[in-house]
């Protein structure tokens, strides 16, 4: 139990954390005359009154597995995301091409990271050489469409969406311009975290991974495929994917962390069908907020992550070695690519594990 | 998002921007456009197209065919070298000086000067980065017009052998397949073979404009209804049969359509023009 006392720690924090809000939110709301009792109802009071402070500054995204720096305890402010919609060929696996379709160029695209009441210009530029237009819903964001309507770019056009983040979490975005499936079967998802003010609990290592089912054609052009209709309406894939690659999170590509040290995943499943059963084998996640959202779940084994969906998990790693990321329906582990590793290294502790003497 | 909201994306996001867009028939708009016009003759074959019921993409939700009458089609896009002998007879579409209202910054991008074709270009391949305005001016100095949404659309049933190819399986697909190909707007016309109407290019080289591209739901459909019912219409074509949902081509081109506004000039983005059967012998 000693080496659980960090998560016991982080847990606290969040605990004095939420109550800090929660006194604040009431601050507010009594300010402004609402007498709600609903908490949710209030957040969202909270977060539209929260006034920003400060010129426009671009934000920070970044490419998985990599995250933007939290925002720790700062206050609201006004930020300029850059997102271009491209239509690409890259490896999916070894030696075979796809034609993806991205934001900023990768799969998953661009994580986006703010905190509840900023206030965000999207700028979505759609690349001059597409050959369609792409747009942007994004279900951190309320209002027609998540934006999908206000964004939507002809190839060479930018289309720009303001909004502000009412509602902390992990949120997909994505393509919804026509055929939705297609665009998103082609790689047209992300994430952007919504942290909730005062920033999430403090922790050693955070990653970004985000899951996805491709459906492919029989090459018609020497490594290369693309998009296969019939098998995504059969929803039958060819590859269930961590980061749009097989092998994204193996060998070099690896994400790693010391024993000892706290782990957060920013966990989305973009689909375009399938949901998935996400597990770390051989952990155990000590906090899992429930589908991106609010509610916090103790000593999880394997979480659901809907089609369209999230979940942040967090878990100490106590003991080194190779720690298998899956989809925990497993053949898609197995035989279509769903399979990534976290290398931990540091010193092995027997009394957390030991392999018995013959 | 709720699952309602959702379905509506899904199927027909498109429908939704297609109602609240502006017509680009602004009457005066159009005026000065006929004004103004200095003609041209081009020497494009037209094909005789007769013209029939058809079922659009879009609105078959009670089965309601609409007849489109018969109408010339020219057999391939305008191109390069067209469309220069264009703006050397109307000096107010070169992309001097052409009117920002009629056209973006990015009007004839690759051309060096007015009158100039990009240095890599072939005259013979389909002119691109027009607006629906030039393209319009363009049809007018040549005595056409442009083709209405479902005189395109009823061309583009057709394959090579059949008039009308929806329900084949292999249809969409294929067409998706073209569509894909980037850079495909610089090769030259009628390089591929023509469709069953003997039309080239309906989807090998470049998107095309057609008269009414954004008012998607207000032509050509029977219903009575006001506007209201535009997005009902538009919510429940997806679930009148599982071939047209599977007509994914069809849905970017909608997409395509309910993308752009009539003064943007798109890099893949051309257009031919039409013509009235009783036209015919005036030209
Ligand atoms: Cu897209």
């Amino acid at each position: 139990m000693r080496n659980k006392l960090n998560i016991k720690q982080m847990k606290m924090k969040r605990l004095i954390l939420s109550v800090t809000s929660i006194g604040m939110i009431t601050i507010l709301t009594s300010c402004g005359g609402v007498a709600g009792d609903k908490p949710t109802a209030e957040n969202k009071t909270a977060a539209i009154d929260m006034k920003v402070t400060g010129e426009a500054k671009v934000a920070e995204v970044t490419s998985a597995p990599n995250v933007p720096a939290p925002v720790g305890d700062r206050g609201p402010q006004k930020w300029i995301v850059n997102l271009e919609t491209t239509e690409i060929e890259a490896e999916i696996a070894d030696g075979i091409n796809y034609t993806f379709w991205t934001f900023n160029n990768t799969v998953p695209g661009s994580f986006i990271r703010v905190r509840e009441g900023d206030e965000v210009e999207l700028r979505l530029k759609n690349a001059a050489n597409s050959v369609l237009p792409h747009n942007i819903d994004l279900h951190a964001v309320t209002g027609p469409g998540g934006g999908a309507e206000a964004t939507s770019a002809a190839p060479g056009q930018e289309a720009v969406l303001h909004f502000k983040a009412l509602n902390p979490g992990l949120y997909v975005y994505h393509c919804a311009a026509p055929p939705v499936p297609m665009h998103i079967g082609n790689g047209m998802y992300g994430l952007i975290l919504v942290e909730p003010a005062g920033g999430l609990p403090k922790v050693d290592r955070e990653y970004y991974i985000m899951q996805g089912d491709f459906y492919t054609k029989a090459a018609a052009k020497a490594g290369l495929t693309e998009f296969n209709n019939d098998k995504a309406v059969a929803e039958e894939p060819d590859y269930v994917l961590f980061n749009g690659k097989k092998g994204s999170l193996l060998g070099k590509n690896m994400i790693e962390a010391k024993v000892g040290e706290t782990v957060r995943l920013f966990v989305g499943n973009g689909g375009p069908n399938l949901t998935s059963s996400f597990h770390v084998i051989g952990e155990i996640f000590d906090n899992v907020y429930l589908e991106g959202g609010s509610t916090v779940s103790h000593n999880v084994q394997t979480t659901m992550i809907p089609a369209g969906g999230s979940a942040i998990v967090e878990f100490k790693v106590d003991y080194p070695g190779q720690y298998v990321l899956v989809d925990h329906s497993l053949s898609r582990a197995f035989n279509k690519g769903a399979i990534g590793k976290l290398k931990v290294t540091g010193e092995a502790n027997p009394l957390i594990f030991n392999k018995g003497k013959k | 998002m709720k699952p309602a909201t959702y379905i509506l994306l899904l199927l027909s996001l498109l429908a939704q921007s297609a109602c609240t867009k502006e017509k680009p028939h602004d009457e005066k708009q159009g005026e000065v456009v006929r004004a103004s016009i200095g003609p041209i003759k081009t020497t494009v074959k037209m094909v005789y197209i007769p013209g029939g019921e058809y079922m659009p993409f879009y609105g078959a939700i009670d089965s309601n065919a609409v007849k489109v009458p018969a109408f010339l089609i020219d057999e391939r896009a305008v191109t390069n070298e067209e469309f220069l002998s264009f703006v050397t007879a109307n000096p107010q579409w070169r992309k001097s000086s052409i009117l920002r209202i009629h056209a973006d910054t990015n009007y004839l991008r690759d051309w060096p000067s007015d009158l100039e074709l990009p240095k890599d270009a072939r005259p013979d391949a389909p002119v691109c980065f027009v607006s629906w305005f030039a393209a319009k001016a363009f049809a007018k100095s040549a005595g056409k017009r442009l083709p209405t949404l479902d005189e395109w659309e009823f061309i583009a049933m057709a394959d090579a052998d059949t008039f009308n190819a929806r329900s084949k399986k292999q249809y969409s697909d294929a067409i998706i397949q073209l569509y894909m190909e980037k850079g495909r707007q610089f090769k030259p016309v009628k390089q591929s073979a023509p469709n069953y109407w003997g039309v080239y290019n309906v989807f090998d080289l470049i998107w095309e404009w057609t008269d009414d591209f954004n008012s998607i739901m207000s032509i050509g459909d029977s219903r009575t209804g006001g506007e209201n019912n535009n997005k009902d219409l538009f919510c429940a074509a997806g679930a009148t049969s599982a071939s047209e949902v599977n007509n994914y081509a069809a849905f970017m081109r909608f997409g395509m359509r309910t993308a752009v506004k009539a003064h943007y000039t798109i890099a893949n983005m051309g257009f031919r023009c039409a013509k009235d059967t009783s036209n015919q012998t005036t030209q």
